[in-house]
């Protein structure tokens, strides 16, 4: 094919393989920054008009919001933002920065987002699609169980993606770069015609599902055609390729309001275009750092309509684009490239900001230069996170991409169902309390029991022998509980809101993850160690239910590497993980676990009554696996160390994330001292097999002074559990969460 | 079993001494600095101990984060000079498995253990309160000989020295000052790796309030960083000066 021409030819000229395609071709590089250029006028000019409307939505808090169609890949008419200057084209809608209204995962969430905007949807249309379609939602709640609904309205399972999109599914988008659409088309008809057998129902559903993909592919088509870009056959040049991948992805944001919608790992593959046109002398390196700042100002415009209390849980309006940077080859090669080093010199060349979600995959084989690299920029932007390749690489390859924060899976070839988190902490005190929630009540102003067989602990000191057993039995009980509603979402999600535009892009036969998680495991940890070695007296109140502890004596806190309590922690996650993988999944997904929050530890804080560690009713958890705000005494090495012995093989397979913020003094005296030792920092850590390390490098000061003069700091970016949010935008008690986590700075 | 007399441990510690280490404070010190910033670790009496053994123990931990930066431990204090034996013995099995080891000291404690110490010891950071014996007590509490003591432990030390001096206003920030305290380490600048100006800072304010005691630094106003930046960098220049002088020197013997 004329548009392969100077590429390696290989197993991907004759069927799908994008990996294939990337190994025989790409460049590695082990080189430093000294090659990069600075942004081109025409980037200069869109970024100025681009950066004035985020900053103006940002001040303003006003949308702008379609409603008089709802969301399909074809459905909207071209927009544009500053056509002359714009190398890279498409927004969700007809205009930059306007929303998508999307009804199919619900239709609350859409009426109650567009009240708080102040907006009306188009009537005939809502009165319409009311009247004749279902929803996910509706789906959902008609499959739901009494301890299902339960156990959700305690927040004992919480954020589940029951009433919006589910996300965390990558697309290969770098598919429509480099097939183009028909060949994918046909491929997946030639996919259909071999599903033999019985008409049963997974081969059933599956022939639809390939019926929805070619469908979704001419859509696509359709949708690239009316901004002017053929896209039936394979991109020609390093534009075309980011522009058909970006159409890829437009396809999946305009289709899909999921929480997190991820990118992939598409550097290394787009180097091979831009070498290609470099070496033709059609391509300069100023146009290849164009290419990449345009494409990075689209990621960034990226909106999807959201409720108000849905921010109270994910703040900053965030959509997880993850893309994954670098990691190894599974000969051994690197798989940076000169166009990792572009993508994060975005960072530079425009303004640091919290998309797209730059996750590095760090090896311990890294170039040095890139690694030092990616250190200075952590330093000066504070918009990385880093996962382990090392770690990651045994189990998924070389062609893996995080969704979301931390889940892995290989592109084009796995995706999961998205499955939220469980409340530990809470779970915790129904193990004292006998499966009694601690804070709701009935209508009748009776305590509510979710859980049978599990007996209040009454003893005036709490035994760890007691609370242990009976915690062990409210996770069995939970574990079982949170597949059965997982397996209930997921089937009604496929059933009423499938991702057909993702789903596309690949392989007709995928393998499926689904991603359960836990909140609160410092908390545990910390209250089952304060039970065992310090002495726990609950104060209980007129039913029995303890509503705070005294507690006489220390006792080992998790952050310390301290095994007597950092086993604890390791145990918890261990005996959860394995009672999940107790209970069938839904499409034989394989079970998998995260330790994250996000920014929702705030909002699980609130749900959750007082706790045997100390920590009193209402106030935050500490976010993902990080240890309780100021409980780690002994500094960042030791908290970096509790944090690494949690398990991810096998065990939290979704995921362990942990935010580390260290002052910029304590880093070191000059810039190359502070390069380097973030750089021993890493290393050291993931050399434990950690898994995942956000890097704030911050002064608590800065925060408090951002805190009182938002307009002084109106791009301050900084990371969370888990991505990267413009400080401005976290609520008040967010806001405070964050300035009161531990700063680690030397003596 | 031996032990030490422990204030607290900082896992990572990147500022004292080379690379990523973990430094080690020690209770108690026989100097009262005026803008001392840890109040809480002068007192002799200690609730933390630690062993010699303990000590390789936690370091045994953070050694692969040592490894790529040229990292390793650090004792700091109070003063680690107070505890002579303790130190010897955990230095020596510290290098006995491979540790960079350092020393974060003003040069007062018990001199026959000195030897001993600075054998088992690849980095001292040297402490230099003032440039005079009354300026020295003025400040301290102590006369300067105890600081000359040590200092003149250093002629065969085979390790480097980084030297720090906490620059207050008023006090050593002119020229004057920087020329006489410079000419008290000058015969050391052959094993001096750098010089380290420290800009007097009120972050200790607080933990005086809580111990109940007074600071009697409270009127000073805290050192202007650039204006310090200017004296280390002065400081610095002189040292590579006199490096230059001494190797000249050498080269015509």
């Amino acid at each position: 094919m004329e548009n392969w021409q100077g590429f390696n030819k290989g197993n991907w000229t004759e069927k799908v393989d994008v990996r294939n395609f990337i190994q025989l071709n790409y460049t590695p590089y082990t080189g430093d920054e000294s090659f990069l250029a600075d942004s081109t006028s025409k980037t200069k000019q869109l970024w100025n008009k681009a950066e004035a409307m985020i900053k103006e939505e940002i001040q303003t808090g006003k949308v702008d919001i379609d409603t008089d169609r709802f969301s399909s890949i074809a459905g909207y008419e071209p927009g544009y933002l500053d056509k002359n200057n714009e190398l890279v084209v498409g927004y969700q809608t007809d205009a930059p920065l306007k929303r998508i209204v999307n009804p199919y995962g619900g239709y609350r969430m859409v009426h109650d987002s567009l009240e708080a905007y102040g907006f009306e949807m188009n009537k005939e249309l809502e009165s319409s699609f009311n009247a004749f379609r279902k929803t996910h939602n509706q789906g959902v709640f008609d499959a739901y169980t009494d301890e299902m609904k339960a156990a959700r309205s305690v927040g004992l399972l919480t954020g589940l993606p029951d009433a919006y999109g589910r996300g965390r599914i990558i697309g290969d988008y770098r598919r429509v770069a480099l097939y183009g659409i028909d060949f994918l088309k046909a491929e997946k008809i030639k996919d259909r015609q071999n599903l033999k057998g019985h008409a049963c129902a997974a081969t059933i559903q599956l022939r639809e599902d390939i019926s929805e993909q070619i469908r979704a592919l001419d859509d696509i088509k359709a949708m690239a055609a009316a901004y002017g870009y053929d896209i039936s056959k394979p991109a020609k040049n390093a534009q075309e390729a980011v522009q058909f991948l970006y159409f890829g992805y437009l396809a999946a944001i305009k289709e899909n309001n999921g929480a997190a919608m991820s990118l992939g790992r598409n550097t290394a593959f787009l180097d091979i275009y831009i070498e290609r046109d470099m070496k033709a002398g059609i391509l300069t390196e100023m146009q290849a750092q164009e290419l990449m700042d345009q494409f990075v100002i689209k990621l960034r415009m990226v909106r999807h309509l959201r409720t108000p209390d849905y921010n109270d849980l994910f703040a900053g309006d965030p959509n997880w684009i993850t893309e994954s940077i670098g990691g190894m080859g599974e000969d051994n090669r690197t798989l940076v490239t000169k166009t990792a080093y572009r993508f994060l010199h975005t960072l530079t060349t425009l303004t640091p900001a919290p998309e797209p979600n730059m996750t590095v995959l760090w090896s311990e084989n890294l170039p040095e230069a890139f690694k030092k690299y990616c250190s200075r920029m952590s330093i000066e932007t504070g918009s990385i996170q880093y996962e382990n390749d090392d770690i990651m690489k045994p189990i998924y390859g070389d062609d893996y991409a995080i969704a979301c924060c931390v889940s892995a899976m290989r592109v084009g070839k796995e995706m999961q169902f998205f499955g939220a988190r469980t409340n530990l902490g809470k779970a915790l005190l129904y193990a004292i309390n006998g499966g009694v929630d601690e804070l709701k009540k009935a209508k009748n102003g009776r305590p509510i029991k979710l859980i049978e067989g599990v007996n209040a602990i009454t003893g005036d000191v709490l035994s760890y022998d007691e609370v242990k057993e009976n915690l062990d039995k409210v996770m069995e009980y939970l574990a079982e509980l949170y597949v059965d509603t997982m397996n209930t979402i997921h089937y009604m999600h496929d059933k009423y809101a499938y991702e057909k535009g993702q789903m596309a892009l690949h392989d007709s036969k995928v393998h499926r993850y689904m991603a359960f998680g836990v909140a609160g495991i410092s908390i545990v940890a910390d209250s089952l160690s304060a039970i065992k070695y310090a002495k726990v007296k609950p104060i209980r109140d007129e039913h029995g239910i303890a509503i705070d502890f005294e507690i006489e004596g220390d006792f080992p806190k998790y952050g310390n590497d301290d095994d007597r309590v950092d086993q604890i922690a390791v145990d918890v996650v261990t005996k959860f993980s394995n009672e999940l993988k107790k209970t069938p999944t839904y499409r034989d997904a394989e079970h998998t676990l995260s330790v994250l929050t996000i920014t929702s530890n705030v909002v699980y804080g609130k749900k959750t009554g007082s706790t045997p560690d100390g920590r009193k009713a209402g106030e935050p958890f500490a976010p993902g696996a990080n240890p309780m705000h100021g409980r780690d005494e002994n500094g960042a090495l030791a908290s970096l160390n509790s944090v690494a012995k949690l398990p991810y093989c096998e065990v939290c397979q979704d995921g362990i994330s942990n935010t580390f913020s260290i002052i910029p003094s304590a880093l070191g005296k000059q810039e190359s001292e502070r390069i380097n030792n973030l750089v021993g920092i890493m290393d050291g850590y993931f050399a434990q097999k950690a898994f995942h390390l956000n890097v704030n490098v911050l002064d608590r000061s800065l925060l408090i002074d951002a805190m009182e003069n938002p307009d002084k700091y109106p791009t301050l970016t900084i990371r969370v559990s888990g991505y990267a949010v413009h400080f401005n935008r976290l609520t008040k008690e967010q806001k405070l969460e964050v300035i009161n986590r531990t700063f680690h700075k030397s003596a | 079993m031996m032990q030490g007399r422990l204030h607290s441990i900082e896992t990572m510690g990147l500022v004292d001494g080379p690379g990523i280490r973990t430094i080690f404070f020690l209770q108690g010190c026989p100097l009262r600095c005026a803008y001392c910033h840890n109040p809480d670790s002068q007192s002799m009496f200690s609730q933390k101990h630690i062993s010699p053994e303990e000590v390789l123990k936690t370091a045994s931990k953070y050694k692969v984060y040592y490894n790529r930066t040229g990292g390793g431990v650090t004792f700091s204090g109070g003063e680690p000079l107070l505890q002579g034996e303790f130190l010897v013995e955990t230095l020596k099995l510290l290098k006995e498995n491979g540790f960079n080891t350092a020393i974060d000291t003003s040069g007062y404690g018990d001199s026959k253990y000195y030897d001993d110490i600075l054998k088992y010891t690849d980095v001292v950071l040297l402490d230099i309160k003032h440039f005079d014996s009354p300026g020295y007590k003025a400040l301290t509490g102590k006369p300067m000989n105890g600081f000359y003591e040590f200092a003149s432990k250093l002629d065969s030390f085979k390790g480097k020295v980084w030297i720090r001096h906490v620059m207050v206003p008023g006090l050593t920030d002119n020229e004057t000052a920087i020329n006489k305290l410079f000419h008290e380490i000058a015969p050391l600048a052959h094993i001096i790796e750098k010089i380290e100006v420290l800009p007097y800072h009120k972050m200790g304010l607080e933990k005086y309030e809580k111990l109940g005691m007074t600071y009697t630094m409270a009127d000073v106003e805290e050192m202007n960083e650039d204006k310090a930046k200017y004296y280390e960098n002065l400081l610095n220049s002189m040292l590579l000066e006199e490096k230059e002088e001494v190797l000249a020197r050498k080269n015509i013997i």
